[in-house]
């Protein structure tokens, strides 16, 4: 329950941020909403020198409309991807997920980047995001790139983010017919699997399909087999059992532990993969 | 050392603190508000739960510096001029605590559900809690306490 | 004179707890609320290994650290600490507060720090540097009592702490075993239910953690100990007999306590620790113990392991019952560690006839933390194996489970009813809760309705459990501490009433409860009543809250002063108004004789005369005040029948609770409020059990579930809301005719839950399922089944 000690500072813009980083030669760290960092830090398995606070930096929260895409500040915290009207007309999977992480005390503080950064193996964004084929815009001293979501997450809390960047927004288009499911850990309440499914639907035929899978194996993943066998097919409850019953089967390694072992994990991955697209499929009509 | 300025129940408190300080202490050992209580060190339990800047918080899972210029209310806050707030008055009414140890959390928690959601269902109600454990009430009259708050006011 | 208003009765009325304005509105005073001057910080460097010789503490660099006041390795301790005592009679291996030269279970303390602050204190504790030769561990009991890998205490072949301790039929009170009886009624059976079934170890988890204050004044030579404990004139005895003072020079105080269920009752190494830390060094020292800690530190529950074999005829008559159980208590003897399962034993019996019995109960040290008592203490765990026994029997000659029991139980006549097990149960009608419950549940619907729910493949099951339990503890013979409670009434001057009480709350509302007795029986404002508890400098002598006793035995102890005084008070009444003392009245704050009210004297008069009593009558002394100490002839028993309904997710095998329906017999009820939050807790903590709680080591003794993330404690989404009622059956045990109620809801629920779970999934085959109930565990069974 008490960290190691550390400096502290906060940020006033993203330019701010940055220079106050790299003035930490690798031992500071960004701290958002710190509901990933302040537990690991109170049971001292983080143990950062500097904290560089970014919570407030003007503008780094929010959720727009740009044209057809929306884009959403990594400074949002969950609460407000719960609630968004537009989101959750727009393309609810993205509130549905952010309603079911943790609890509303968490959904207060926690962050869209911070989740993302942290990429927790059984994080909720990252399956959603890999479903929304997001772009993740990152911010370093000399500029500014994106990359895409199924680029970005790597491996067991690894990420493609370099030590100097920041993760400024998501964007992403907007699926109306797109629902995320997940399995609950009794004690924790993070997700054994979760599954993100979107699907794009014309003419009772699946045109387009993307799964993202989260809590199975060490980072979130793509599900391409599924995806590739719903493109195509009529948008019916035959397909979707069809194709959700090959979900993970190729995945290696799978995580196992007390609540789950690999087995288990394994059987329920098309279980949620088949809710995730019922649902995702309902939205579509 | 840092120093940190923040509106605690009304009243602006200054004080030079650790960065490591997490806000749950310096309340409870600075300001002596001890009324918000440490029930884990895995930011589950919510015995610690405060409003910061109007919503529930976690104050073990936040440090004091980052609350600096923050208006936080601690159940020490809640009642207002020597009335207590429906909520407390619900708690009492409809026996929701026991050894209180997570009532002032589990009360800080329901003054943002209600806030969000003025006329919650029994599901909402049980699900707008799940950020706070207690172990002796089996949650039924907390329910109770709620609803009757939700009805009152 | 003025009319005075007439007061309402206020036994058996759902009374508002008058300790809650303090606790809503943070003004109540925990443990860690106390602030000293001067007062410093302990921690604890602890074991990261959970079997191991010391070979060495190196405490330089913590000793170096700005604001470290002292370091003590478990050796050094041990020259100014004598080793921790327990409360049973069994041999106990010897137990150092911080370990000296060998480790037993991961988190066993191996070192203290003293400093200014938590946070130094914190940091100083990461400086210490403790290298260990590593031993192997033993994790699983049965492999523990071959004494491989390892035998944790060289005194104690095999790991048997307790080798075997028989009970039953045939057994004498010198241990002498006759087996005819049981052979015989095994012999005569036409079948045999056996079953291994594992009653698995908890963490009890108030949300307060434990903590301590300890301040020796030198100058005094005394010592003030605040802690969170569930019995502070326990703690005062042994925290005297440790640190060498008289019981005169201790005071012990439970401040408020934010939850016990058992496991506040041990005194703990770190109690012990602060008070010799305090008066080593003359200061202030706290110890808030963080829940990391607590998981490793606080006395797990349960953890019996029971062999059951329940032999009966074809008509459902039950004619034996078998209990062979094994104990894994974990590395060390703790206070009550050895007697929690002897109560298993004892209880054996249920709520049956039962011809034959024999029940054995074996105990075994692993390199666990020890267990000692959590809330039911060793009822719970009698009552599942039986009550699982008896529905596994239901199901096999397709009897309903409700008339099974019927068949079984010991009728109203029989009571005073002598066990096979030793007990004799007070006062019961079992069928009667039964009935009740039944009814309510409303239970040939619910069995439609879940032949309905089923027709659509749905996995829906329905449970029933009886219980029994022994409560009221104690009479003394059966504590080690003494088995009565006290209490002293005092009329003030002014006509308040302020009484004390050795029961000390945690969350049971005596305050109101005691108040409510106190309005009723002398007929004053409850507003004028004050209860004070938990603290050994006012409340002169005491047991403490346990084993659902503070209403049974403390209600009675503070019913007996508050009638000597009212006697008392009585007489002095009888002065004033030149009538009999016998035809005075006490109503509506006045005393007045019998048939005239209105001759009647304020009853604050009174008191005041008694403290100025010109003249003073003849034969007595002046004041208001006297004690009681109740010793209560028996145990009680209270019982009841819970019913709950279940649904499995077939694709998840995830468990989802729909009902529950709980009809408890608590005799007399002096605040139904009160007792319905008593029950649903205890219901929380009993479905808990079955359905999410369970502590998990590893082959290596580590402690997997040792936060929140991975031992799960009930969220209010886990439950339906509970559909509760009562019958009352009083007790003849105490004068109020209350049994106790602190732990019913963690008997009857666990196994009506599991039973309603396996009902669920008799389709695929099964006959029983240990707990906990993991999604993991009937999925299983549903992709091994075929249904
Ligand atoms: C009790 C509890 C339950 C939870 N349950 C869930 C759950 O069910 N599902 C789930 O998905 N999550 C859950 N979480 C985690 C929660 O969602 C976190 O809030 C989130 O993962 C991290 O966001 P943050 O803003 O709090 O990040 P912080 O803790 O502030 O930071 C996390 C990491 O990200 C870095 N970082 C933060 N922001 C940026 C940025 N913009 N750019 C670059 N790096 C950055 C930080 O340096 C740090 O390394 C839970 C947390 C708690 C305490
Ligand atoms: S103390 Fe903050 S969540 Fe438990
Ligand atoms: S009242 Fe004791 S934990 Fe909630």
């Amino acid at each position: 329950m008490i960290p190691a000690a550390f400096e502290y500072s906060r940020a006033a813009s993203l330019d701010d941020a940055l220079a106050k980083l790299r003035a930490t030669n690798g031992a500071g760290k960004f701290i958002a909403g710190g509901h990933s960092l302040v537990p690991l830090m109170k049971l001292r398995l983080s143990e950062p020198k500097v904290l560089i606070d970014i919570a407030r930096i003007p503008g780094l929260s929010g959720i727009r409309k740009q044209g057809d895409r929306i884009e959403i500040g990594a400074g949002t915290v969950h609460h407000e991807v719960a609630t968004s009207a537009l989101l959750r007309q727009a393309c609810p999977i993205v509130s549905e997920a952010a309603a079911g992480i943790g609890d509303p005390q968490v959904r207060n503080r926690g962050t869209l980047g911070g989740s993302l950064a942290h990429a927790d193996p059984a994080a909720d964004y990252p399956a959603v995001m890999l479903a929304l084929d997001a772009d993740i815009s990152l911010k370093a001293p000399n500029g500014v790139r994106t990359v895409k979501a199924s680029d970005f997450f790597r491996g067991l809390f690894t990420v493609d983010l370099a030590a100097d960047e920041i993760i400024v927004s998501v964007q992403f288009n907007p699926v109306k017919s797109a629902a995320y499911a997940k399995l609950y850990q009794r004690a924790s309440h993070f997700a054994i699997v979760g599954v993100a499914a979107a699907l794009g639907v014309s003419d009772g035929v699946i045109r387009s399909a993307r799964i993202g899978l989260t809590g199975a194996s060490s980072h979130a993943t793509r599900l391409a087999e599924v995806e590739q066998a719903l493109t195509g097919k009529p948008a019916s409850k035959q397909t979707i059992e069809a194709a959700a019953r090959v979900a993970g089967a190729k995945l290696e390694p799978v995580n196992s532990d007390i609540h789950a072992s690999e087995e288990y994990r394994r059987a329920m991955i098309p279980v949620f993969t088949e809710r995730a697209l019922t649902r995702a499929l309902e939205r579509a009509s | 050392m840092s120093q940190v300025s923040m509106t605690v129940n009304g009243k602006v408190r200054k004080a030079t603190v650790d960065p490591r300080v997490l806000l749950v202490y310096f309340l409870r050992d600075q300001l002596r508000l001890t009324g918000t209580h440490i029930g884990c060190d895995t930011s589950q339990c919510g015995a610690c739960t405060v409003m910061i800047d109007g919503r529930s918080a976690k104050s073990c899972t936040i440090f004091a510096v980052q609350a600096d210029g923050s208006e936080i209310t601690t159940i020490e806050g809640l009642a207002t001029n020597g009335q207590l707030h429906p909520l407390q008055q619900g708690f009492w009414e409809e026996h929701g605590l026991q050894c209180g140890f997570c009532t002032p959390g589990m009360i800080m928690a329901a003054v943002t559900l209600l806030k969000d959601n003025p006329s919650p269902s029994e599901r909402e109600i049980r699900e707008g809690i799940t950020g706070n454990f207690c172990r002796c009430t089996g949650y039924q009259h907390i329910v109770n306490a709620i609803q009757h708050a939700a009805t009152k006011r | 004179m003025a009319v005075s208003p007439v007061l309402p009765k206020l036994v058996g009325e759902r009374v508002k707890r008058r300790e809650d304005p303090r606790l809503i509105q943070g003004r109540a005073t925990y443990v860690d609320d106390i602030a000293l001057v001067g007062m410093q910080y302990i921690a604890f460097k602890r074991s990261d290994v959970a079997h191991a010789r010391i070979r060495s503490v190196d405490t330089r660099a913590a000793e170096a650290m700005d604001g470290v006041e002292a370091v003590f390795t478990g050796a050094q301790v041990a020259e100014f600490l004598a080793p921790m005592p327990i409360g049973t009679p069994f041999p106990s291996p010897e137990h150092r507060a911080v370990a000296v030269d060998t480790v037993r279970f991961s988190g066993e303390p191996v070192a203290v720090v003293v400093a200014r602050d938590r946070f130094v204190a914190r940091d100083a504790v990461d400086a210490i540097v403790v290298s260990y030769d590593p031993l192997p561990a033993v994790v699983d009991v049965e492999l523990a009592m071959t004494g491989k890998p390892t035998v944790i205490h060289p005194a104690f072949p095999n790991n048997l702490a307790v080798p075997l301790v028989p009970a039953g039929t045939g057994v004498s009170a010198d241990g002498k075993v006759d087996d005819s009886a049981i052979d015989e009624a095994f012999a005569r059976a036409d079948l045999v239910i056996s079953q291994r079934m594992v009653n698995q170890r908890l963490a009890p988890t108030a949300m307060e953690p434990r903590g301590v204050v300890a301040h020796y004044e030198p100058g005094k030579g005394t010592m003030t100990i605040w802690s969170s404990t569930q019995n502070p004139h326990i703690l005062r005895t042994f925290i005297a007999a440790l640190t060498g003072l008289g019981e005169n020079q201790v005071r012990a105080i439970a401040p408020e306590v934010g939850g016990g269920f058992g496991a506040k009752i041990n005194i703990y190494g770190e109690e012990y620790v602060a008070a010799a830390v305090s008066k080593r060094l003359g200061i202030p020292v706290k110890w808030t113990e963080d829940r990391s800690e607590a998981f490793v530190a606080t006395t797990h529950g349960r953890d019996i392991l029971g062999y059951v074999d329940l032999a009966a005829k074809r008509d459902g008559t039950v004619v034996g019952l078998k209990l062979r159980l094994i104990a894994d208590i974990g590395a060390y003897n703790m206070l009550l560690t050895a007697a929690i399962p002897t109560l298993t034993t004892m209880m054996a019996n249920a709520t049956y006839n039962i011809p034959a019995i024999r029940a054995t109960v074996t105990e075994v040290f692993t390199n666990k933390t020890p267990t000692d008592a959590y809330r039911g203490a060793g009822r719970p765990e009698a009552t599942y194996f039986v009550e699982r026994a008896m529905d596994m029997l239901a199901r096999e000659l397709k009897m309903d489970p409700a008339e099974l029991r019927r068949k079984n139980f010991i009728q109203p006549s029989q009571f005073p009813f002598a066990t096979q097990t030793g007990a004799v149960y007070d006062s019961g009608d079992y069928e009667k809760a039964l009935d009740r419950a039944l009814k309510n549940a409303q239970w040939d619907r619910l069995k439609a309705e879940r032949d309905k729910a089923r027709a659509e493949g749905r996995l829906v099951g329905l449970g029933l459990s009886m219980y029994v339990e022994v409560c009221g503890l104690g009479p003394s013979a059966a504590l080690p501490t003494g088995g009565w409670e006290h209490s002293q009434v005092t009329i003030e001057r002014d006509g308040r009433i302020s009484a004390t009480t050795g029961a000390s709350p945690h969350g049971q509302g005596n305050e109101t409860t005691f108040a409510q007795m106190l309005a009723d029986q002398f007929g004053v404002p409850f507003e004028h009543i004050t209860i004070l508890h938990g603290d050994t400098g006012v409340v002169k002598q005491g047991i403490g809250t346990f084993g659902s006793r503070s209403q049974a035995v403390g209600g009675t102890a503070l019913h007996m002063a508050g009638s000597k005084v009212k006697a008392k008070m009585a007489k002095f009444a009888a002065a004033l108004l030149e009538a009999h003392e016998d035809d005075v009245v006490f109503e509506n704050g006045t005393i007045s004789v019998k048939g005239s009210p209105a001759s009647g004297k304020p009853f604050a008069s009174v008191a005041a005369y008694a403290y100025r009593p010109v003249p003073l009558p003849e034969g007595l002394e002046p004041g208001l005040s006297d004690e009681a100490f109740f010793e209560p002839s028996n145990n009680t028993y209270p019982f009841g029948c819970h019913i709950s309904m279940v649904e499995i997710d077939r694709k998840t095998g995830e468990p989802t609770l729909l009902k529950l329906v709980a009809v408890d017999d608590a005799g007399n009820l002096i605040n139904p409020l009160i007792v319905e939050g008593q029950i649903h807790g205890g219901l929380a903590q009993g479905i808990g059990q079955a359905m999410i709680e369970e502590v998990v080591y590893n082959e290596d003794g580590q402690l997997v579930t040792g936060s929140f993330m991975d031992y799960a404690i009930p969220r209010a989404i886990d439950f339906p809301r509970f559909e509760l009622d009562a019958t009352v059956t009083p007790t003849p045990v105490n004068p109020l005719g209350a049994k106790g109620v602190g732990e019913a809801g963690t008997l009857g629920a666990t196994p009506s839950v599991v039973s309603a779970t396996v009902d669920a999934l008799s389709g695929f085959g099964v006959k029983h399922i240990d707990m906990m109930l993991r999604p993991e565990k009937l999925w299983r069974i549903i992709q091994g089944g075929q249904s």
